[in-house]
């Protein structure tokens, strides 16, 4: 159950960024992310434990959206895009060539939090849409 | 009333493990040693090729381990006994090591001799091809081991595991002639989901195969260190002499 850790390590990314609003506290209505084909993580199980994890915590009430990518490489004999299968073992349909370079299906990002924040006559509301240092 | 916002973030979803992994490496770096992980299923044989590797190289390279185990100390044991330091992880029931457990192995090597004098840093990750093909701990490379006996389609059952490994040892070669197997099928399946993936066939309890892995190990240490003592002259190297085993 890897994903009781990988939720870990979101919520610590969630804190960081609520940090950034202090003194406001975000309520936050979902958290966007994108999970490749090609990873070890399954949605439903990540899901499962982020639900269980904010509950009593200032994300509770929020939902985990979980856009899954496909798993897709470039064939380096003609170029083609395709969709490595498993009982193909994961070769080019068109060259026969092994899973050489993956251009999707990697990805475990968090993308973006939706939110609101109460009005405090002591500090504006912020509007628009800051971002955070990305890798 | 509440106005709706959307902040973009464009993290890894692992960023804070990433973060620890980062700082990891960079103190192995300043260290001058080489971190090898090392990931395969229970019983594939990583205590095995540990015992046998750190015997034949102790002359060669000065090592340590870093040996995550769920619940026991067993494997921490079988390697003291080689004569190498050893600084036991117990896990509990987490099924992989993350970045924060290295640093804390980190802390009590520190406190029983100096990394600096070290040469190389192996990893020894929980046994499971799932996760920690993940979860970074800040090596240099990883290693995964596949046994003969676990069957040749495992590349292909877990691919994640033997995309991201930068060498896989099939293992257990002296049972070949007792499994309805093919070696060849073995390599053909790694290098379908990693082409690039250097592969070595060994036996740590025959012996069969070792000389190429130490050959291998002692040039991957010593191109790791002329790269971080020269970063412009990573490549092309000299080929080292032959190791005698």
């Amino acid at each position: 159950m890897h994903e009781v850790d990988m939720t870990k390590c979101l919520l610590l990314s969630l804190q960081e960024w609520k940090r950034e609003h202090e003194p406001h506290t975000p309520c936050v209505s979902a958290v966007h992310l994108e999970v490749g084909d090609f990873t070890c993580v399954e949605p439903a199980a990540l899901r499962f434990t982020f639900a269980a994890a904010v509950q009593g915590s200032w994300l509770d009430g929020s939902t985990l959206e979980i856009a899954t990518v496909p798993l897709r490489a470039r064939c380096l004999g003609c170029s083609a895009v395709y969709v490595p299968e498993p009982d193909q073992a994961y070769r080019s349909p068109c060259c026969e060539r092994p899973m050489e370079e993956i251009i999707s299906g990697r990805e475990l990002r968090i993308c973006s939090v939706d939110y609101s924040l109460s009005p405090q006559p002591s500090s504006p509301r912020s509007s628009g849409s800051t971002s955070l240092s990305s890798r | 009333m509440h106005m709706p916002l959307q902040d973009t973030l464009g993290l890894n979803l692992l960023a804070a493990n990433q973060h620890q992994a980062d700082h990891n490496r960079e103190r192995f770096d300043a260290w001058q040693l080489l971190c090898l992980n090392l990931m395969s299923s229970p019983g594939a044989g990583k205590t095995s090729l540990l015992e046998a590797t750190i015997t034949a190289l102790a002359p060669q390279l000065a090592m340590a381990v870093l040996e995550g185990d769920m619940t026991t100390q067993l494997d921490a044991e079988r390697l003291e006994a080689v004569g190498v330091p050893v600084v036991p992880i117990t896990t509990g029931r987490a099924c992989h090591l993350d970045a924060a457990m290295v640093s804390g192995g980190l802390r009590q090597l520190q406190a029983r001799l100096s990394p600096a004098d070290l040469d190389l840093l192996w990893v020894e990750n929980v046994g499971n091809l799932v996760c920690p093909a993940e979860f970074e701990v800040g090596e240099h490379l990883k290693v995964a081991l596949l046994s003969v006996t676990e069957g040749e389609d495992k590349p292909l059952k877990y691919p994640v595991m033997f995309r991201e490994a930068d060498c896989v040892l099939i293992t257990k070669v002296d049972l070949l002639p007792y499994l309805p197997v093919v070696v060849e099928r073995f390599e053909e399946h790694i290098h379908a989901v990693n082409p690039a993936a250097t592969v070595f066939q060994l036996s740590a309890s025959s012996g069969e195969g070792l000389p190429a892995w130490y050959q291998w190990l002692l040039e991957t240490s010593r191109e790791h260190s002329q790269a971080l003592n020269n970063p412009t002259i990573a490549s092309g190297l000299p080929a080292p002499e032959p190791v005698a085993v």
